[in-house]
């Protein structure tokens, strides 16, 4: 198992090493997002701005009118939050091929996370014209992503995972954008995710086989582009959709699936994530567990919903 | 050519070649294309346009080494217009230098048109960087000067910037960071008018008295001390303007760091009713002020169009 932000340093390390339009962007986070991979082995290709991220957006953009294609890299927070406005009319209004590497993003960012941790940058990104929004499972995935994004013309968003996850994919993995991905077949509900929440559905998902109950798994790792036919094609006649992120319910992913299926007349979709409120620093386990995204909590809220009263009724969901 | 400068002809200039007198009478006329535009638009930004069309002027008809005829020549020298709001003025210069015909400022603010309210890089022949949100501008000087720096370009970049704008924290993010970079090839003008829309209520007096935005504020010092090359001038002097523009070349590439003007200019310049008066930050001339404005800097009654 290997970090998404270790997998990021390497990739950016490569992908700066093949082309010179490559430049890492960095506010005093290096050691963190491992963009200090490319500041020890190509520090020509590594520029620091020191913790002033709004001016990082503004010098990214700037570079990319000469042809660059810079890698920002901080927490996604700061990006997604603090330079919201950067984004907007630097970034999304002109198209400007700047990658938003947002690390740390979601719920699990270490101690004192609190004010760090970023909830709504799916929402704020999806949100952007022009965007692209893309929030990989595992290592392999994003990996995988990299070099698409490398080559992409527009603005990226590219969800960075402090820690390592379970894969569930594996090294023939193949990124194509917008495409949704089944990783098991069941009957009874439907269980939808992006980002690292996947490889905790996937176990719960194994939790809840063991008390019969049957869940597909449908993982949604670019949440746009999204294929919203494949999207409802996978979701099938299942007479129960969930969604699952590290995220506020509103907005992100569970924002984008009963956006697309209200237009289908489809089933009921149950959004689950972050329920308009604020989480707290704590370990990790802690907070999974308190905020319902634990596999053993995502398969206890799941029996609660179809039906098995000692199961979850409180979850933060919506 | 008629001196309200409607007939789609451009004056062109190019580096060097116009020198004070020149320069000044061709401020007369965007100082009256941004005015009438204005009036005919029947909304936007005045005052701002208007202290820095010297400033806009002597950068497009003398200094920048640009051609018109390629606005995305990758060896053009660079105007960010992080003020974005006085974009009618920008407008009226590039239209009087030749990058689209003067007739289309009629269409300014309106639906469909290639000139917005706020500089669109993507829409307007001329415009290098997308503004509008105060206090963006000179990041994005910052790295296209530290883009043309890596690959060994020798253009220069401008980015003007407002007093009232300089109160966003971002400024002082780049202002802070640019020295770290030896950028030699970019300047700030600081366009220090010391008015803004609405500004800052001095205590004791009357209330339409406003104080500076940056009144309290010893720029050239704070500008020193952060590691700039500091130049301050009269913003409505050519003479002062284009010893200001030979200094900045003598350090283009030599200085190490980069160079900030601090063009004290007055709000609303040129025009009675306007000039230093904050209630023109925008305004709409009646057709009545259009008359008195045209009068002031051409000597004569406009020709019965504007009516």
């Amino acid at each position: 198992m290997k970090a998404q932000r270790k997998v990021w340093g390497e990739t950016v390390l490569s992908l700066a090493g093949s082309d010179d339009r490559v430049l890492v962007l960095d506010a005093d986070l290096a050691t963190s997002t491992q963009a200090v991979q490319v500041a020890n082995e190509l520090p020509g290709s590594f520029l620091e701005l020191g913790i002033a991220e709004a001016n990082m957006v503004g010098v990214a953009f700037g570079l990319t009118t000469l042809g660059y294609r810079p890698w920002l890299s901080t927490f996604g927070v700061f990006l997604t939050s603090r330079s919201l406005d950067q984004i907007r009319m630097m970034v999304s209004q002109t198209n400007a091929p700047v990658r938003l590497s947002g690390a740390y993003a979601g719920l699990l960012n270490g101690s004192s996370g609190k004010t760090h941790q970023d909830l709504e940058d799916l929402a704020t990104m999806r949100a952007m014209p022009n965007m692209t929004v893309l929030a990989p499972a595992d290592e392999y995935e994003i990996a995988a992503m990299m070099p698409w994004i490398a080559d992409h013309d527009g603005p990226v968003y590219l969800r960075v995972a402090r820690d390592a996850v379970e894969p569930v994919f594996d090294a023939d993995y193949r990124f194509v954008p917008g495409r949704v991905y089944e990783l098991r077949p069941g009957g009874d509900v439907t269980l939808v995710s992006t980002g690292v929440q996947t490889s905790r559905v996937v176990q719960a998902a194994g939790l809840l086989a063991e008390n019969g109950i049957e869940a597909t798994v449908v993982h949604v790792p670019s949440l746009k582009p999204i294929d919203e036919d494949g999207l409802v094609a996978a979701i099938g006649r299942s007479p129960l959709v969930i969604t699952v992120e590290e995220h506020s319910v509103y907005g992100g992913l569970g924002g984008l699936v009963a956006e697309i299926m209200a237009g289908q007349g489809g089933p009921r979709v149950i959004r689950h994530g972050l329920a308009d409120r604020w989480s707290e620093s704590a370990p990790n386990d802690f907070l999974l567990d308190k905020y319902g995204l634990s596999p053993r909590r995502v398969a206890d809220r799941v029996g609660y919903l179809l039906g098995d009263r000692h199961g979850v009724p409180e979850a933060a969901s919506a | 050519m008629t001196t309200t400068q409607q007939s789609g002809t451009s004056l062109g200039g190019g580096r060097g070649d116009l020198e004070p007198m020149a320069l000044e009478k061709i401020a007369r006329q965007v100082r009256w294309l941004i005015v009438s535009t204005v009036a005919a638009s029947k909304a936007g930004h005045i005052g701002g346009p208007l202290s820095a069309t010297d400033m806009l002027v002597a950068l497009y008809f003398h200094e920048l080494d640009i051609d018109p005829a390629q606005p995305r020549d990758p060896e053009r020298d660079r105007f960010i217009l992080s003020k974005g709001h006085c974009a009618i003025g920008l407008y009226s210069t590039l239209a009087l230098r030749g990058y689209f015909p003067v007739a289309e400022l009629a269409t300014f603010d309106h639906g469909d048109s290639r000139l917005q309210g706020h500089p669109d890089m993507k829409l307007t022949p001329g415009v290098d960087v997308s503004t509008g949100s105060l206090g963006q501008g000179l990041s994005a000087g910052l790295g296209i000067a530290i883009g043309a720096k890596k690959q060994d370009k020798d253009f220069h970049t401008w980015v003007m910037l407002g007093d009232g704008e300089s109160e966003e924290g971002q400024v002082w993010e780049a202002v802070l960071s640019a020295p770290r970079f030896g950028v030699d090839n970019l300047t700030a003008i600081f366009d220090v008018n010391g008015l803004q829309q609405y500004g800052w209520p001095a205590q004791e007096r009357d209330r339409f008295d406003r104080s500076e935005p940056l009144g309290h504020v010893d720029l050239e010092s704070v500008l020193t001390g952060f590691g700039w090359n500091v130049l301050t001038i009269n913003g409505n002097d050519y003479d002062q303007i284009l010893a200001a523009f030979e200094q900045v070349r003598a350090w283009h590439g030599t200085a190490g760091k980069p160079t900030a003007i601090v063009s004290r200019t007055a709000k609303g310049r040129g025009i009675s009713f306007t000039e230093g008066h904050f209630t023109w930050h925008n305004g709409v001339a009646t057709p009545e002020q259009l008359e008195q404005a045209h009068r002031e800097l051409f000597g004569t009654d406009p020709e019965g169009a504007q009516r």
